[in-house]
């Protein structure tokens, strides 16, 4: 085996050209490691939404909660069951939502955007204790008051605390923001859920969160609810459930895979062009390590560790420059909702880990063939190489 | 005593398309253990060719080479290799250090195929450095040596494995006259002192008097039989 410390030299040696290769490798691990930090915000967005207590009802079939519908018969029918759990004040713990889109104009006159909002029931704010007033105060029901994500007010106009703005045939008051800890419900507005359905002329909600008495009680709940034909109603724990919903981040990773697999052909061809100039650089000396006794697959191991080890430094620093992305909030269209959905740049170690990964197999392929050859000529004509 | 190297009826034809060169042309020799056997005559007459099948590094187009009742065309390519590594020291006419290694990483570099450990390692790489004089030169790079210092660490890495057999391809052609006879004085004390075999390629008489036997080539054949025999 070739020292490590042979190959690492070599690298720190060849300054000029393993520069090139790093800042090459760096650009596109880059790009790739900030496409899937926005695809892993909005599934992590998804995935943080929810508590495992609640259980989630939503009409069969429906692809999101915006598409579902729950009468106001099936709430009631619901709404007694012996296994929802009660208040200290012996209020079942249930809250009938209501969820529509309304388009309103961004900040700096940039255009408009649809976004969700929900009308929630007393119970509301209590089933979701991840979501916590930060300012302001929440609003009361039957004044027109709303209060709205704090990342959502920082992307829409009219959003600050005071403001109002006009939606279906009334004009509703911001009182209050709220952080929902950077989940699904960061890119909503909250108002009560009988002034939405009023407001919207709506004469049912869109679905149902309930909290089971205990974990007995979650599954015969489930079970009743599925069960029972007349409901037509589907009921899934709601962090399973949010979770389910990333279907937004696919076409990200798709583009985020697209664009990593053609720009990864350009850094595969960049990696082979350097290691064909370092090897070719360096045929003399090879031919003597083969002299001394080094073997051909030696030889393409050594050079094989050299090239991850130059692409694995590109893969850090690529890892480095996308790194300041990390925590950017910002938005996109969700496909589940079509509207505004709110979500942070996340690069994880896992993400990050993946980036290097990604670099030392552009190293890998991009070595191969150079190394092979350069083991392949003859000692002698290596020797004699200039 | 059995000659350590036995060449039998060798010859070497390179093909260059329809043409073919002789480089070698059907070649006796015989080489004894202590022996230090120059080899010389002019430019394309075959004394580097015969030097690289000995030593293992190329391979005839027909005949026999045997170096220690081994014949090398019997050898695949890597134990071909592990043979090189156990058996032949080689020194070059441009010293061919590796430049990203101090002169101690590039004496250690055979030993790093064997199975000996960083201690032992260790020991007989200085060992090989203090022969050569260069102990206290281990952890330069070979751009911070001059020409004849790289040849000495050159010198120190063909002996450090402790070959039977050393061979030089024109040792001395890089180095100033001082330098060179440091080196031809180091290889003649390998064959006198310490019964290693030396095989050395030179076109200077001067360096060639410095071995117990000179072979001329010329045109893939020796040249003047009388000049193979040993030197009284």
């Amino acid at each position: 085996m070739l020292p490590i410390k042979y190959n690492a030299k070599n690298v720190v040696l060849r300054w000029r050209s393993t520069l090139a290769t790093i800042l090459g490798i760096a650009m596109v691990v880059a790009v790739y490691v900030m496409v899937q930090a926005l695809a892993v915000g909005l599934e992590k967005s998804s995935a943080n939404t929810g508590d495992p207590r609640n259980l989630m009802i939503v009409r069969k079939g429906s692809q999101s909660e915006s598409s579902s519908i729950v009468t106001l018969e099936q709430y009631r029918s619901l709404l007694y069951s012996e296994w929802i759990e009660h208040d200290a004040n012996d209020r079942p713990l249930v809250t009938a939502d209501v969820l529509t889109l309304v388009n309103l104009p961004r900040r700096e006159q940039n255009g408009e955007a649809n976004t969700t909002l929900r009308g929630i029931g007393p119970m509301g704010k209590v089933l979701r204790p991840q979501v916590k007033l930060v300012e302001g105060r929440w609003f009361e029901p039957g004044k027109r008051e709303v209060v709205v994500s704090k990342r959502l007010a920082a992307r829409f106009a009219n959003f600050d605390i005071g403001d109002r703005f006009k939606t279906g045939p009334d004009w509703l008051t911001v009182v209050g923001w709220f952080d929902a800890g950077n989940c699904a419900f960061d890119s909503e507005i909250w108002a009560d859920s009988d002034e939405v359905r009023a407001l919207f002329d709506r004469d049912s909600y869109s679905c149902l969160l309930v909290r089971p008495v205990n974990a007995e009680g979650l599954t015969v709940l489930t079970k009743l609810v599925e069960e029972d034909k007349r409901l037509q109603l589907l009921a899934k724990n709601e962090v399973a459930y949010y979770r389910e919903q990333t279907m937004t981040a696919t076409p990200i990773k798709w583009l985020g895979n697209f664009l990593a697999t053609a720009m990864s052909i350009g850094a595969i061809l960049a990696a082979m062009n350097t290691m064909y100039a370092t090897v070719g650089a360096r045929t003399r000396e090879i031919g003597t390590l083969r002299v001394l006794g080094f073997r051909r697959r030696t030889i393409v191991l050594g050079l094989l560790i050299e090239g991850m080890l130059l692409c694995s430094i590109g893969g850090v620093f690529g890892c480095l420059l996308a790194l300041p992305i990390n925590g950017y909030a910002t938005g996109t269209i969700g496909f589940e909702s079509f509207s505004e959905t709110v979500f942070e740049f996340t690069i994880t170690p896992a993400l990050a880990s993946q980036g290097i990964v990604f670099s030392a197999l552009i190293g890998l392929f991009g070595t191969l063939i150079p190394a092979i050859k350069a083991s392949r000529t003859p000692v002698i004509d290596a020797l004699k190489s200039l | 005593m059995n000659p350590i190297v036995e060449i039998r009826n060798l010859s070497k034809v390179y093909s260059q398309g329809e043409i073919q060169v002789t480089a070698l042309d059907d070649i006796h020799l015989d080489i004894h253990p202590s022996d230090f056997l120059t080899l010389m005559g002019p430019s394309g007459s075959g004394k580097s060719t015969l030097l690289h099948i000995i030593a293992g590094i190329d391979r005839q187009s027909s005949g026999i080479c045997k170096v220690q009742g081994i014949d090398l065309l019997g050898l695949n390519e890597s134990a071909l290799a592990d043979w090189r590594n156990q058996n032949v020291g080689f020194i070059f006419q441009s010293f061919n250090l590796i430049p990203v290694l101090s002169a101690f990483e590039n004496v250690e570099l055979p030993l790093l195929l064997t199975r000996l450990g960083r201690p032992e390692r260790r020991k007989l790489v200085q060992t090989a450095l203090e022969l050569v004089g260069l102990e206290d030169r281990a952890g330069h790079l070979p751009k911070q040596l001059s020409g004849g210092q790289e040849q000495r660490v050159a010198i120190a890495r063909a002996l450090v494995t402790d070959p039977a057999l050393v061979v030089a391809d024109e040792p001395t052609g890089n180095l100033d006259s001082e330098s060179a006879q440091q080196v031809l004085e180091i290889l003649q004390s390998l064959s006198r002192d310490a019964g290693k075999t030396v095989i050395m390629v030179t076109h200077d008489p001067r360096a060639a008097a410095f071995g117990n036997r000179t072979i001329h080539l010329e045109k893939g054949r020796f040249a003047e039989p009388s000049t193979s025999e040993a030197k009284a």
